[in-house]
């Protein structure tokens, strides 16, 4: 099973209206790997991490074909429960967006809705377990009855990490997580990735090359909506295959 | 290849690689006039070499400091880091080089100029073979040309040979007329340098191919190293 791919797509296109924004791109995300999208604004980067978890069905231009599967499941079949498929395939976004509730509801939401926690025992369980594993649990143990938006950013960034694994999920998307955030609390989010690795499958969409170079194993470089290489991340930052690859990467794009 | 969007960091690898040539140049030319000083028993150019070395490790050093500053301020990725750190390589290599020359230097003054033995008459010939291959690695990291990087690592079995042709041919000589002992051992201790040079100029070659292919060249027969 380890050796399965955890999600697979394939042959993924994606319109928004008249505009096509992903032309064919087919790829493995892999178990106990992080892998991250690169590639300048406007690429399909971030268009292929929604296409994931089905968030591209909130916008109704959108048009996604293709095959894209979880643990071999279509999750465009009519029968997937898109509620269900976001708890397994959570999403971090770039802007922290905690709930304008308390910390401890912020964790204890998901868990509530979805069945997996119930009483206050249990959901005590679960939230200083995903306090904990997102490494925030220490700075607010003593407080968690404050608003999450009375958080710091970094900080709230971790709530939104912390919310996204009380859920129990099997992938984590994370559109641009620090590209709000200054250098200390950006070290601690790729620090924390690198602990949830191994637990979870992570895709990361970044700018910032230094971030993909040092949180992910696998690397994605997408241009003009089509997935340009795709290869170990040692290989694409020092001897990347193909010539758009290179320009983009070593700082001689456009 | 493509020019960065940030300027600046071409101008920074421009500048790299210029002082990669000029140290390459500094360190033919430092065997040539060894080698000249050798033939002619030139006292004078002979120190000269010895001086200029100077300049060589003082190039190095320089390579060194911008390296380091390329590498924290423009943080270059595959090709442009690969080059980055050939050229830190390479500039460490180029002085061994460099010290070669200015060991066959300091033979000179040590070599009794009254009787000259004939066989020193070929040594140049090998001194122009070394600096060719020292000169054709250069070349190939200013093309970044992989192909040419090959050929050099080639020519050293050629100049493996004529060392060993070199060394008979001294070794026969001092059996036969073993007063001219510690010259002919100063000759061959030159023969070696050169050969080394040769090797070193090898690692060059084998650097600028993976600096720019980014694999490591193929495993060649090098007819065995020399110690």
């Amino acid at each position: 099973m380890s050796n399965e791919p955890k999600m697979t797509a394939r042959h993924v296109n994606v319109s928004y209206g008249p505009k096509q924004a992903l032309h064919d791109v087919s790829i493995d995300i892999e178990q106990d790997k992080v892998v991250a999208f690169i590639g300048p604004s406007g690429c399909g980067k971030s268009t292929f991490l929604r296409t994931l978890n089905r968030m591209n069905d909130t916008v109704a231009s959108a048009r996604v074909d293709g095959d894209i599967r979880l643990d071999g499941q279509d999750i465009y079949a009519p029968e997937m429960d898109v509620v269900q498929l976001r708890a397994r395939v959570g999403m971090v976004f770039q802007k922290p967006n905690p709930f304008p509730k308390s910390i401890f509801e912020n964790i204890a939401y998901g868990p509530r809705i979805h069945g997996l926690a119930t009483g206050k025992a249990d959901l005590d369980v679960v939230v200083e377990r995903s306090l904990t594993r997102a490494g925030l649990w220490n700075e607010v143990k003593d407080r968690l009855t404050d608003s999450g938006t009375a958080l710091s950013g970094g900080q709230q960034q971790r709530l939104c990490i912390a919310r996204a694994i009380a859920v129990d999920p099997e992938v984590i998307l994370m559109d641009e997580p620090c590209s709000a955030l200054d250098p200390i609390a950006t070290a601690k989010i790729e620090e924390l990735i690198h602990e949830l690795r191994g637990r979870y499958a992570i895709a990361i969409v970044t700018h910032n090359m230094q971030q993909a170079a040092r949180v992910s194993q696998k690397t994605a470089f997408f241009h003009l909506g089509t997935l340009v290489e795709y290869g170990a991340t040692s290989d694409i930052f020092t001897n990347p295959v193909q010539e758009r690859t290179k320009d983009y990467i070593t700082g001689r794009y456009g | 290849m493509n020019q960065h969007t940030v300027k600046a960091f071409d101008n920074d690898i421009g500048q790299l690689r210029g002082l990669i040539s000029q140290m390459g140049g500094l360190a033919e030319d430092a065997i040539a006039k060894a080698m000249q000083a050798l033939q002619r028993n030139d006292l004078a150019l002979a120190a000269e070499v010895r001086a200029g070395d100077k300049a060589i490790d003082a190039i190095e050093a320089e390579v060194e400091r911008l390296v380091v500053q390329i590498i924290a301020l423009r943080a270059p990725m595959a090709v442009d880091l690969r080059e980055v750190v050939a050229a830190l390589k390479i500039a460490n290599v180029v002085e061994r080089i460099g010290d070669y020359a200015k060991n066959i230097a300091k033979r000179v003054p040590l070599i009794e100029s009254e009787h000259r033995i004939e066989p020193v008459s070929v040594l140049p010939a090998m001194g122009r073979m070394a600096s060719e291959m020292v000169r054709d690695a250069l070349d190939a990291f200013g093309a970044r040309d992989a192909p040419g990087a090959v050929l050099v690592c080639e020519s050293d079995a050629a100049l493996d040979d004529f060392y060993d042709s070199i060394f008979r041919t001294l070794v026969t000589y001092m059996v036969e007329n073993p007063a001219t002992i510690s010259q002919v051992a100063h000759l061959l201790f030159i023969a070696k340098n050169l050969e080394r040079i040769g090797d070193h100029a090898t690692n060059v070659a084998e650097m600028v191919y993976f600096a720019a292919t980014g694999a490591q060249m193929a495993d060649r027969d090098r007819g065995g190293d020399k110690d």
